[in-house]
């Protein structure tokens, strides 16, 4: 019992970098050591000095390069989807964000966090000019899609929101049924020749929002009287449906229950690769389980952006380190 | 380097990670006086005292046990974050490692009865100034841990090299007394133990060091900056 329980304390780690990779026990008593010592025994054979250890000469950076998963790597000199330089947002007299400037790749889900009012959620909605609609919102600086300034007044808002879709806090399907929440979008925007062709396209984001097999015997009810989860997938389906470059979603889970919540995680995991994702997020957990990148927003700034794995475990700011340990916010 | 200035929102976490470095700086006092009192019953061939050293070993093991539930308990209700985590990650490590060093003062603890009817060599003169030296990087590198001071877990890692010229000095003398008379053998290779457990517990205060080093600055201590490559 006593030494089940100490297992996990004393891994052999392969990295170590001690020069003492051979344990040695000295012990003259043979079994009297066995009493209830479990790791004494284990050493017991070996009483000698061991040799001198050759280990490669790496220091633990290095060995932490090659470890590193793809997983988190862009590949080099590949271009990001979305740049945003030097943004800056006003409502009125208020200054909401302050020089912002980040990329968002294609292949990594990229979270926003920082506390109420930072100003995370207002940089998602300048990312497809959602704040065009508040009318005394101000936006300054560049933000580019694919190098092509969006920001332009020759920018064609309802196209721009096609390749950028987007998805709310709170799940709003259109009080239609949940064929005509999902046919919609490629509707308006002709993305169909034919009845069965929209039909497939409906499938298809049935089914990559992972919605279908609930869904697909029940198509003409209303989306409203889905769950709450469900709806929020009949979000995302109805915004993958117009087949977006970009999904942006502004706290998905925040009404949903765990388990809602888990499934809309485990969507984003399956969408990532297909879009590029921005995810505004007050759950720090949330952020550090969906996210490869992370950017840390504190009153109106962009403070720290980086690897989720890094800003979770050794920010380099202290405002990061304080915020995401609970120390303020 | 970053400094974890002011505390939780949650009080409750500050009690809870506080209770962790007081259980660790209580181990680590526990092994310190252990080698010393080994030390001193192994000189003094004192074997009463001997016998208490090995049954105090048991306080060590529980307070293992009390680290890892604190430790687990907190990683799964406070969900400790960069600094935090490293924090807790490193005193689930180093509660191990103390209470290794603490076999090891039970294990010279269990020499002293077999010595008592031996003379005294001169190498013996030479062990409790080890011991002193590698006991005081315990004591100060759990005193880095508990300040998250990077800086002195470095020094400590500095003096590591003392404990080893001793182990060094004293494996030569007890070889000379073996070779010069035979019945010096079997007290000889029980010191030579003894040195050994002890350069060992001086290895150990380093690999604690290297974990405060973490555990304080988010880097490894072979990545210091200003620190020649070997």
């Amino acid at each position: 019992m006593l030494m089940k329980e100490k297992q996990p304390i004393t891994p052999v780690t392969p990295m170590s970098t001690t020069s003492t990779a051979i344990e040695v026990d000295a012990n003259g008593k043979g079994p009297s050591m066995m009493d209830d010592q479990g790791r004494a025994v284990k050493d017991r054979d070996t009483v000698c000095d061991p040799p001198e250890v050759q280990r490669p000469n790496l220091s633990m950076s290095q060995l932490s390069n090659i470890q590193d998963t793809s997983d988190e790597e862009i590949g080099p000199g590949s271009e990001p989807k979305m740049r945003a330089n030097e943004v800056s947002v006003s409502y009125g007299d208020k200054q909401a964000l302050q020089d912002v400037s980040i990329q968002i790749y294609d292949d990594l889900v990229t979270a926003f966090i920082g506390p109420s009012g930072c100003g995370k959620s207002t940089f998602l909605r300048c990312l497809n000019r959602m704040n065009d609609t508040i009318p005394s919102a101000r936006v300054t600086g560049c933000i580019e899609l694919d190098g092509e300034d969006i920001t332009t007044s020759s920018m064609d808002v309802v196209q721009l929101r096609a390749r950028v879709g987007m998805v709310f806090q709170k799940p709003n399907p259109f009080p239609k049924s949940i064929f005509e929440n999902v046919a919609y979008g490629p509707r308006i925007h002709g993305l169909s020749s034919s009845k069965s062709d929209l039909e497939a396209i409906v499938e298809t984001s049935l089914k990559r929002a992972g919605l279908w097999d609930e869904v697909k015997d029940r198509l003409q009810e209303s989306g409203t009287a889905l769950s709450g989860g469900q709806q929020q997938r009949l979000c995302i389906a109805r915004a993958i449906a117009v087949d977006p470059e970009v999904i942006l979603m502004d706290e998905p889970c925040s009404a949903l229950d765990p388990i809602a919540t888990a499934k809309i995680e485990e969507l984003i995991h399956e969408l990532r690769g297909r879009y590029a994702i921005a995810i505004v997020t007050h759950n720090m957990q949330q952020a550090a389980r969906v996210s490869q990148r992370t950017a840390f927003f504190h009153l109106g700034e962009l403070v720290e952006y980086g690897r989720t794995s890094e800003m979770f475990t050794n920010p380099r700011q202290s405002r990061t380190q304080d915020y995401i340990t609970g120390r303020y916010g | 380097m970053q400094q974890q200035a002011s505390g939780h929102t949650i009080k409750a976490f500050d009690e809870d990670i506080e209770r962790l470095r007081a259980l660790i700086s209580e181990m680590g006092g526990l092994a310190e006086h252990s080698i010393g009192e080994a030390m001193r019953c192994l000189v003094q061939r004192d074997v009463e005292g001997a016998g208490k050293v090995i049954l105090d070993d048991k306080k060590l093991d529980l307070l293992e046990i009390e680290t890892e539930r604190r430790a687990v308990q907190l990683i799964a209700l406070r969900a400790p974050m960069a600094g935090d985590l490293r924090d807790v990650v490193a005193a689930l490590k180093i509660s191990g490692v103390v209470e290794r060093i603490g076999d090891y003062a039970k294990n010279i603890a269990k020499r002293v009865p077999m010595l008592e009817s031996a003379g005294k060599i001169e190498p013996l003169s030479l062990l409790p100034e080890m011991a002193r030296i590698a006991t005081s990087m315990v004591h100060d590198v759990l005193d880095a841990f508990v300040e998250r001071d990077a800086p002195a877990a470095v020094r400590v890692c500095e003096r590591d090299q003392a404990v080893d010229d001793f182990s060094d000095s004293i494996f030569r003398a007890l070889l000379t007394h073996m070779m010069e008379n035979p019945h010096n053998i079997g007290q000889s290779a029980h010191l030579l133990f003894v040195a050994k457990n002890l350069e060992r517990v001086g290895d150990h205060a380093t690999n604690i060091a290297e974990m405060v080093y973490f555990a304080a600055t988010g880097h490894h201590i072979a990545d210091r900056p200003g620190k020649s490559p070997k």
